[in-house]
């Protein structure tokens, strides 16, 4: 058998393909932080509790109201939208003037009460979730047992990831956004209303960590902290990716994901530091992440 | 601090003497304060609050109500406080209770370093001290105290159970996957010496880190070394997610899962399809004997789900207490720690318990098997009990401890 470094070269395209699916979930979330910091300039640490509602969202339809998962596919990401939309409106309008700082505080405030609270009612071991009966199973790849799910998780990431940069890079809307943010009242001139193009960009921000949360219900346990394991590591990704930038964001997550199961199978311990030591390089090298303008 | 002022020795030779005064005059009057103070330090907010948390509260509070509320006709009180997996916090709880709030009895919840950094503040205050969830051997080793007992269970305790009895039953390939930091080595250290006296094999061991987002490739590592027992050296949502993903990517075909350190409340949560025909090894089940099951039944009532072994522990740790304060009638430390050395603990938790000189109790332990989805009669009706560990096999021997007071 062919080997690299001693390892087996089937081993290392199981490892590969694993990277590239746990790629797929950073990229979908520092696509939706990528998305608000870019349009909106605000550092949205509510961001893993978003992902977290979504995960509880999908568990909560189940589990109360037997919806199944495709349901709580398409309601998880609106209410989590809904939601979005409601902190945008009543807390986050408020502070748009002020020093970025106050932002992050009060989203990182939010986070932890609502962790808190879920804390309390739901504790701490936290609930199942089963894959839906059509994707489970596995698909046997010759070098590797690919979970169906898994498989699923990669194909809607990308699409999401995909369409998301084409909205925002390649269509009026997103063009619309852009000059929002570069000059409101310019564009509202124009007869545009800014003020709720703001609103529905949080809401989208906050429905791709919704759905990302869904997605994952059924690959990790549904606690209240899921969402504060993760989001440290997806920030690492938008920092390296170049704060804003979508394509940074959406590249950067699958390419850590790529080399932090590469870390897994040559040197294990490293893996949960290795994001990090490439942000503290990337950061010498290039201040603005690999795909940030220099201001 | 090397250098006491001669005034603070003078001044706390004056106070031993007049509190031998005091103690010398009122025979009868030996409980100081003229109340029973508990305090129960441990994690209610975090990762380990469902195993005890305010469910190790409720089980004492029935423990001091059973005991009708006082004992030699002094009334009891219960203090309780998160320390948030802080082990900082904790000492200066523990110190603030003992300085303060006249405690008499700390029973410390879960967390190894929270329980290690409040013995040494329970012996340094001459006060007993009762842990019931930090699983760490080096309480009773390395570091015991004089005032520490260690009730439910110990790392070497686990390590011993699964172990031998997995191996013995014929999983004699062991591969580890290990949560890399001080518990998870120990846990599979342990694990491994074990098992290779068992006549076993190591294959391997892959370290993770704590928290770790993803398992799946730790697990293919695992599967590639073709061993037959899978031993989780990790503890609760890392040993969680881990079981998740092996049923995910049918690890659980080829390898048996033995988790080393694992409570109801994970089998529980995680469900009998995706734990079914795991081993494990812990210091109670509810669903074992008539009493045990009755003692099960009423903590439901209160909180909704059945007790993890720890909440059971809670009760009849602060049982026993109450009990031996009543039989010394006092509830001076010596004197209470004498009556639970005298005599055997018989209660629904543990048949013919006894306290060692390096402050274990020493008790059977049981190696379980998960049920399968289809022989579970009822919720919470997990595991069926595959062997008994009984008396002394389980814990550290005198030739493998380290601590003065049991050479």
């Amino acid at each position: 058998m062919t080997e690299i470094f001693g390892v087996p070269l089937q081993a290392l395209l199981g490892q590969l393909l694993l990277g590239l699916v746990n790629g797929s979930f950073y990229a979908m979330l520092s696509l939706g932080l990528a998305v608000i910091f870019g349009l909106l300039g605000v550092v949205n640490f509510a961001h893993g509790a978003l992902y977290m509602l979504g995960a509880y969202a999908a568990w909560f339809s189940m589990d109360r109201w037997g919806l199944s998962y495709w349901w709580a596919l398409l309601l998880g990401p609106l209410a989590l939208g809904v939601l979005g939309a409601l902190v945008e409106r009543t807390l986050l309008k408020r502070l748009y003037g002020l020093d970025p700082l106050y932002g992050l505080l009060l989203t990182f405030g939010l986070a932890l009460i609502v962790q808190g609270v879920f804390q309390q009612f739901y504790g701490s071991s936290g609930q199942s979730y089963s894959a839906p009966e059509a994707l489970s199973g596995a698909t046997d790849l010759g070098f590797m047992m690919l979970p169906n799910y898994r498989g699923w998780v990669v194909a809607v990431s990308l699409t999401v990831c995909v369409g998301t940069w084409f909205l925002i890079e390649r269509t009026r809307l997103g063009a619309l956004l852009r000059a929002g943010t570069e000059n409101p009242t310019l564009v509202q001139a124009f007869g545009v209303n800014v003020p709720l193009m703001v609103t529905l960009t949080y809401a989208a921000g906050a429905a791709l960590a919704g759905l990302a949360g869904v997605l994952a219900a059924p690959v990790t346990q549904v606690t209240p902290l899921m969402g504060s394991n993760l989001i440290i590591i997806v920030f690492a990704v938008v920092v390296i990716g170049g704060m804003g930038s979508i394509v940074g964001s959406i590249v950067t997550g699958l390419a850590l994901g790529l080399v932090e199961g590469l870390t897994r199978v040559f040197y294990p311990e490293a893996s949960s530091i290795v994001v990090f030591v490439i942000m503290a390089l990337v950061l010498m090298v290039r201040p603005a992440g690999l795909f940030g303008k220099e201001k | 601090m090397k250098i006491r002022p001669v005034s603070t020795t003078l001044a706390s030779f004056a106070l031993a003497g007049a509190a031998a005064l005091g103690l010398a005059a009122p025979a009868q009057a030996q409980i100081s304060g003229d109340v029973v103070r508990v305090g129960i330090i441990t994690d209610m907010s975090g990762v380990y609050a469902d195993i005890d948390g305010q469910g190790g509260v409720e089980a004492i509070k029935m423990a001091i109500a059973d005991a009708g509320g006082s004992v030699a006709g002094k009334k009891i009180e219960l203090l309780y406080a998160d320390h948030q997996n802080k082990a900082d916090v904790a000492a200066a709880k523990a110190r603030e209770w003992f300085d303060t709030n006249g405690l008499d009895l700390l029973v410390a919840g879960t967390n190894s370093g929270a329980t290690l950094a409040m013995a040494k503040v329970a012996a340094e205050k001459h006060k007993l001290f009762i842990s019931v969830g930090g699983g760490t051997s080096a309480l009773t080793n390395e570091q015991c105290q004089p005032t520490t007992i260690h009730w439910a269970y110990d790392t070497t305790a686990l390590a011993k159970g699964t172990g031998s009895a997995v191996t013995a039953a014929g999983g004699k390939t062991w591969y580890f996957l290990q949560a890399d930091y001080a518990f998870g080595a120990a846990l599979e250290g342990d694990t491994a010496r074990v098992v290779e006296a068992s006549g076993g094999k190591v294959l391997g061991v892959v370290k993770h880190p704590l928290s770790a987002s993803d398992f799946s490739s730790f697990l293919l590592q695992a599967q590639a070394s073709k061993a037959q027992i899978l031993g989780l050296a990790n503890a609760g949502g890392d040993t969680i997610n881990a079981i998740k993903a092996a049923n995910e990517f049918g690890i659980t075909k080829s390898m048996k899962l033995a988790g080393l350190l694992m409570f109801i409340n994970d089998v529980h949560s995680l469900g009998l399809k995706a734990t079914q025909g795991m081993y494990l090894t812990d210091s109670w089940y509810w669903n074992k004997t008539p009493e045990t099951r009755a003692r099960g039944r009423r903590y439901f009532d209160v909180m909704k789900k059945m007790p993890s072994s720890l909440q059971a522990a809670d009760y009849s740790a602060v049982a026993n207490y109450l009990a031996a304060v009543k039989a010394a009638g006092s509830d001076d430390t010596d004197k209470v720690l004498a009556k639970l050395k005298a005599g055997k603990v018989n209660d629904m938790f543990m048949k013919d318990g006894w306290l060692r000189a390096d402050g274990s109790m020493i008790h059977d332990m049981y190696l379980m098997q998960v049920k399968t989805p289809e022989t579970s009669k009822e919720p919470w009706d997990y595991y069926n009990v595959v062997q008994v560990i009984k008396g002394e096999a389980a814990w550290t021997t005198k030739a493998e401890s380290k601590c003065a007071a049991w050479k």
